[in-house]
């Protein structure tokens, strides 16, 4: 965990106002793991005041992508950066995917943005396992495939692949989920957490999301992130610290 | 040797310099460590400790305000006890003043934890929370009653040989009055200020965008409020103070010491920047270099009016 000037590379837009920011920092790229998370100063103002949090997106030799939408202040600002601006980076952070382990398919569940740190992920799980990928948006337009293997897409409108959320469509593959022993890794909306969390508890799925909550600090001092817990119910985790990914029995979204 | 000397004093308490770690901010001491060599701050304070742990409020907790932020954390912490048995022995690692914040729902309780924390040696002094304003009982119930801090003051007094700090709200008409009676009671500092209480909504949903409601104000918005509210103390009663509020870089300490503080305590800045203290440090010898102060401790209070 560190607070470090580094150098943007080059802001790429994608489709449908996706941005990667790619940032060179050999220290951040050489120690951080997929699910974890970086808090960004976008200024040097005091507007926006706080840093922002993102998941790592990908890291290539020295260098690492983070993936952004423009939503507000903060991620105009990221988007404006240029080859050679310094940004202020503190991380990593967090404790990430456990994606070593007892399975032979990895089921990746992305919904909207919840993408962001899927391609690390992938590129990091051993070459032997099969990946899978389960995405959705509300509508084509907010479907990010970027770097995804083997895509089954959902739209609640239709207008691209199901038409439905993403569980529904995890429902319809049912049969070829079982006929694996699959460990189900997922990001997106809180809605689609909550309904992947109970199809996993019926099917008996392994699963980890990553979770998403406001932050100010991002390393467990200023309490701004209380995730319920499932095993403890008179103490709160924190996202930033206990998670941001967790075993979806263990909390309550 | 230094040629400038940062050392304050504040009542009986001595600091190797002004900047103390704000109470919420900066946890236990533990996480913050990976940032700053924390013996060379002037001391710490803890996250408000109550009788037993705390759970704290539900989310949303957090929402950032142009300049500032609002929290309504509820004073989420281990508990006295568990302070005593997991917290105390990293921080007694290290040679630094550390400071016991106490919140409590009820006069007895302040009394309760600080007999028990006052046996510990590595605990300084002791900082009396009766400004949070995000939680239903204690907290600004007590912050806004002139009788209550004062008998708070002075209970908490008499179970303890140690300095009580008193850290007031700034959501008071007249918070000279306060300080007026925590001197009377025999407090030994002011720490100045809590949070001011605020709210945002979101304008889609019309819901407010922290589930409490309403929140705690922090950050560079306050900056001025806070100077103002030191400033007041410091004409008005003989007692030393520690600035708080909206600190973002060493020209505002400069300015909290102009306007009263002996010393004063940076909260939210350290979530953006852990690791400025340190920075800031070499600024302050420069500034007193600069301007020929030999002590920086002259400055309190040298307001030109
Ligand atoms: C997230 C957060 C938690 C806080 N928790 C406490 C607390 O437990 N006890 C307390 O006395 N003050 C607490 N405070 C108030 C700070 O100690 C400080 O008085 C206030 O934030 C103003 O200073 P700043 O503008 O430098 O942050 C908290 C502030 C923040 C932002
Ligand atoms: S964001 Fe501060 S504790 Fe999690």
């Amino acid at each position: 965990m560190l607070v470090i000037e580094a150098l943007v590379d080059k802001v790429i837009e994608l489709d449908n106002q996706i941005f990667l920011l790619k940032i060179h920092c050999p220290e951040i790229a050489n120690s951080i793991k997929p699910g974890q998370f970086l808090n960004v100063r976008v200024s040097e103002n005091i507007y926006p005041l706080l840093r922002r949090p993102f998941s790592i997106c990908n890291v290539e030799g020295d260098y690492f992508y983070l993936m952004f939408n423009v939503f507000g202040e903060g991620t105009k600002i990221l988007a404006s950066k240029k080859y050679g601006d310094s940004i202020d980076i503190l991380g990593p952070l967090g404790n990430g995917f456990n994606y070593i382990g007892d399975y032979d398919t990895a089921v990746i569940v992305a919904g909207g943005l919840g993408a962001a740190p899927f391609p690390y992920l992938i590129k990091k799980i051993e070459k032997g396992k099969n990946i899978i990928s389960f995405i959705g948006g509300k509508t084509y337009r907010e479907v990010i495939t970027h770097e995804m293997k083997n895509i089954s897409i959902a739209t609640d409108d239709g207008s691209l692949g199901f038409k439905g959320n993403v569980v529904e469509l995890l429902n319809e593959h049912l049969e070829l989920l079982k006929k694996n022993k699959i460990k189900i890794f997922a990001c997106g909306p809180n809605s689609m957490l909550r309904a992947l969390k109970e199809f996993c508890l019926i099917n008996n799925f392994e699963c980890e999301v990553s979770t998403e909550s406001a932050m100010a600090c991002g390393f467990g001092i200023c309490q701004g992130c209380p995730i319920e817990s499932t095993k403890n119910q008179d103490k709160y985790l924190l996202v930033c610290k206990d998670g941001p990914v967790f075993n979806v029995r263990d909390i309550i979204i | 040797m230094n040629i400038v000397d940062l050392s304050v004093q504040v009542g009986p308490l001595n600091f190797r310099n002004p900047i103390l770690l704000a109470s919420g901010t900066v946890g236990y001491g533990n996480e913050m460590s990976e940032f700053l060599d924390l013996n060379k701050i002037g001391g710490i304070v803890t996250k408000s400790l109550s009788l037993k742990p705390r759970k704290g409020n539900p989310p949303q907790r957090i929402v950032e305000t142009p300049s500032g932020m609002l929290n309504a954390i509820g004073l989420a912490n281990v508990g006295v006890e568990v302070f005593l048995k997991e917290k105390i022995p990293f921080l007694k690692k290290y040679d630094v003043p550390l400071i016991c914040n106490i919140a409590a729902s009820t006069i007895e309780e302040y009394v309760e934890c600080t007999k028990i924390l006052t046996e510990e040696e590595a605990i300084s002094a002791f900082e009396i929370n009766v400004s949070c304003p995000n939680v239903k009982e204690g907290g600004l119930q007590f912050g806004n009653d002139i009788s209550a801090v004062g008998k708070i003051t002075e209970k908490v007094k008499s179970v303890t040989r140690k300095p009580v700090i008193v850290k007031l709200s700034p959501n008071v008409s007249y918070i000279s009055e306060f300080a007026k009676i925590v001197k009377q009671e025999g407090g030994d500092a002011i720490s100045a200020i809590n949070t001011l209480v605020g709210t945002a909504f979101d304008i889609n949903t019309r819901k407010p965008k922290i589930k409490n409601v309403t929140g705690g104000l922090s950050g560079p918005a306050i900056k001025p409020v806070a100077l103002a509210k030191v400033l007041e103390i410091k004409q008005k009663v003989d007692i030393p103070i520690i600035g708080i509020g909206g600190i973002m870089n060493w020209k505002d300490i400069i300015e909290f010491m102009i306007a009263g503080s002996s010393a004063i305590q940076i909260g939210t800045l350290n979530f953006i920047n852990p690791a400025a203290p340190i920075e800031m440090l070499q600024s302050l010898e420069s500034y007193c270099m600069k301007n020929k102060i030999e002590k920086i401790s002259q400055l309190t209070g040298s307001y030109q009016i």
